[in-house]
C-alpha cells in the first residue's frame, strides 16, 4: 500500500501509530518530502513535555525510563520514548538494546518507543532525534522521553532539546570525579542514583551533592538527588514527583524557557538548511578535491577557506 | 582517499536496513539470536532486539513502531506452528506485510514448507552460515531501499 510522506503527516494528526513510525523513517532517510511534513506538524506541537534521560552507559537509563513510563501511564498520560545508540563508525551498523528493558509496554497502546541510531552524529543524540520529538508531540503525546547515547561526558545535544534533563548515575562507575571534571553536572536538573541498593550508593549521593556545592554559579533551581531502584520501581514515584516540580518552575519562568527552545530551534533549521544547501554545491565543484589536497598538505588554511568560500556564496546575493 | 575513511564517511550517509530480532514464546536461551544480532550489525543493519519471552502481540507492536525491514523470529521451543503463523496474521492485520519475516532455529524440515505457505519467506536451520542470512535479507527485502 503506497502513501505519500504528506499523507503520514495527516495520519500522525490522527493518532495513527503506523504512520507516526513511517514518517519517522522517511525524516530518517532524508525524504525529500518529510521536511514539508515536519513543517506541516509544527503548530501541533508544543504540548508535550520532554525529558532528557542521560548518564554513563550501565547506570540504568532504560529501565528507569520504562518505570517512568508505568506511572504516567497510571496517571493516563499518553507517553514517548526515543531511545539511541550509538552507529559502529566502521560497519555502520547498530545494536539498538535499550527497548528490551522496556518491552513489556509494548503491550500498552498508550506508549509509543522507538529505537534510533546515531549515524554518525555526535553529541548524544542522532541528527533527526529533533525531529522524531516533534512528530511525537504532534502525535498528542503528554510526555516524551529521551534516551541519549549514555557516552556521559559530551551528551550536549539532549541540552537544546529537552525541558528537564535527569541525569542517571550509579555507585562504582568511577563516573563520580570524571563528571565534575567534564561539567557534565551542570546541564543535569534532576540527579539520579540508581541501583541506590549497592553498598557504595550513599557515597555516591554524598559526592554528588558536594559536587553540586561546588557550582559556584547561583541558580535558582537546586538539582534534587533521587535515589531509585529501577529494577523494582522503587524511587519512581519520587522522581515522577521531582519531574513535576521541574516543570511547574519552568511554567514559572513562561516565556523565557520557550523563547530559549523556539531560537534553539531556528538556528538548528537554519543550520541544517544552509549545510545542506552549500555543502552540496560544493561538493559538485571540480575545485573541491583540490581544496582538501591543500588543507590537508597546509598550504590552504581550513579556516582561510572558509571565510572565502562564504564570502563568496554572500557575494553573491549581494551583487 | 583511505578505503577507511571512505567507510566512516558514508558510514552516516547510507540508508540503513532496519531488522528486529525477536524470540517469542517460552525459549529459555537467546545465543543464536545475539549470534544473528551481532551478525546482522556487523553487516550494517541497525538491530533491534526484543529479547526473551516475547508474546506475538509485543512483537508485531515493535516490528510496527520500529518500522522495521526484516522480522527476524527466532524459535527452538517447538512451538513454532502456532506462534509463527500466529506473528504473520497479525502482521496481516495490522497491514505490515510489506515486512520480511524470516525464522531460524529449531524447526524441522517438513515443517518449512508449510510454514512458508503461510508467509514466512525462508527457514534458516541451526549453523546456517551467518553470510548466507544476511545476503538473503539484503537481496529479499519486499521494501524499496
Amino acid at each position: 500500500m503506497t502513501y505519500s510522506v504528506r499523507e503520514l503527516a495527516q495520519g500522525v494528526l490522527k493518532r495513527d501509530r503506523r504512520s507516526v513510525a513511517r514518517l519517522m523513517t522517511a525524516i530518517e532517510n532524508g525524504d525529500p518530502d518529510s521536511r514539508a511534513a515536519v513543517s506541516e506538524l509544527y503548530s501541533h506541537t508544543g504540548c508535550a513535555y520532554t525529558v532528557g534521560v542521560t548518564g554513563p552507559p550501565g547506570s540504568g537509563k532504560s529501565t528507569l525510563i520504562g518505570q517512568l513510563a508505568k506511572q504516567y501511564r497510571r496517571q493516563g498520560k499518553k507517553v514517548g520514548v526515543i531511545a539511541v545508540d550509538p552507529s559502529s563508525p566502521f560497519s555502520g551498523g547498530a545494536f539498538l538494546g535499550d527497548r528490551i528493558r522496556m518491552q513489556e509496554l509494548s503491550a500498552d497502546e498508550g506508549v509509543f518507543v522507538r529505537s534510533m541510531a546515531t549515524r554518525g552524529n555526535l553529541g548524544g543524540l542522532a541528527k533527526d532525534t529533533a525531529d522524531f520529538v516533534s512528530v511525537l508531540d504532534a502525535f498528542g503525546c503528554d510526555i516524551i522521553f529521551v534516551e541519549t547515547v549514555g557516552a556521559g561526558q559530551s551528551e550536549v545535544d539532549v541540552v537544546k532539546l529537552a525541558d528537564t534533563i535527569v541525569l542517571v548515575m550509579a555507585p562504582g562507575l568511577g563516573d563520580d570525579i570524571q563528571a565534575i571534571k567534564a561539567g557534565i553536572m551542570e546541564i543535569g536538573d534532576i540527579m539520579v542514583v540508581n541501583k541506590a541498593d549497592r553498598e557504595n550508593a550513599e557515597r555516591t549521593v554524598l559526592e554528588i551533592t558536594e559536587a553540586l556545592e561546588l557550582e559556584t554559579e547561583q541558580k535558582e533551581w537546586s538539582p534534587p538527588v533521587v535515589r531509585t531502584i529501577a529494577t523494582s520501581s522503587e524511587g519512581a514515584d519520587k522522581l515522577v514527583e521531582r519531574l513535576e516540580e521541574h516543570r511547574s518552575y519552568l511554567k514559572k519562568a513562561g516565556m523565557t524557557h520557550r523563547r530559549i527552545k523556539g531560537e534553539t530551534q531556528l538556528l538548528e533549521a537554519l543550520k541544517a538548511k544552509l549545510a545542506e544547501t552549500v555543502i552540496a554545491d560544493l561538493r559538485s565543484d571540480p575545485d573541491y578535491e583540490g581544496m582538501i589536497e591543500k588543507i590537508a598538505s597546509r598550504r590552504l588554511n581550513p579556516y582561510e577557506a572558509a571565510t572565502e568560500l562564504v564570502g563568496k556564496i554572500v557575494g553573491k546575493k549581494w551583487t | 582517499m583511505s578505503e577507511t575513511t571512505l567507510k566512516v564517511r558514508s558510514a552516516g550517509a547510507e540508508r540503513r536496513i532496519r531488522a528486529l530480532v525477536a524470540k517469542p514464546g517460552l525459549n529459555s536461551h537467546d545465543r543464536g539470536a545475539k549470534v544473528i544480532a551481532r551478525a546482522l550489525r556487523d553487516a550494517g543493519m541497525e538491530v533491534i532486539y526484543t529479547g526473551l519471552r516475547q508474546t506475538p502481540e509485543r512483537i508485531v507492536e515493535a516490528a510496527m513502531q520500529e518500522d522495521v525491514d526484516v522480522l527476524c523470529l527466532s524459535i527452538l521451543s517447538g512451538a513454532h506452528m502456532t506462534l509463527l503463523p500466529k506473528i504473520v496474521n497479525l502482521m496481516k492485520r495490522k497491514d505490515l506485510d510489506d515486512i520480511l519475516v524470516i525464522a531460524g532455529g529449531i524447526i524441522p524440515e517438513e515443517d518449512v514448507s508449510k510454514l512458508k505457505e503461510m508467509g514466512i519467506a525462508e527457514v534458516f536451520g541451526p549453523g546456517t552460515p551467518t553470510p548466507v542470512t544476511v545476503n538473503y535479507i539484503r537481496n529479499n527485502l519486499k521494501r524499496k531501499l
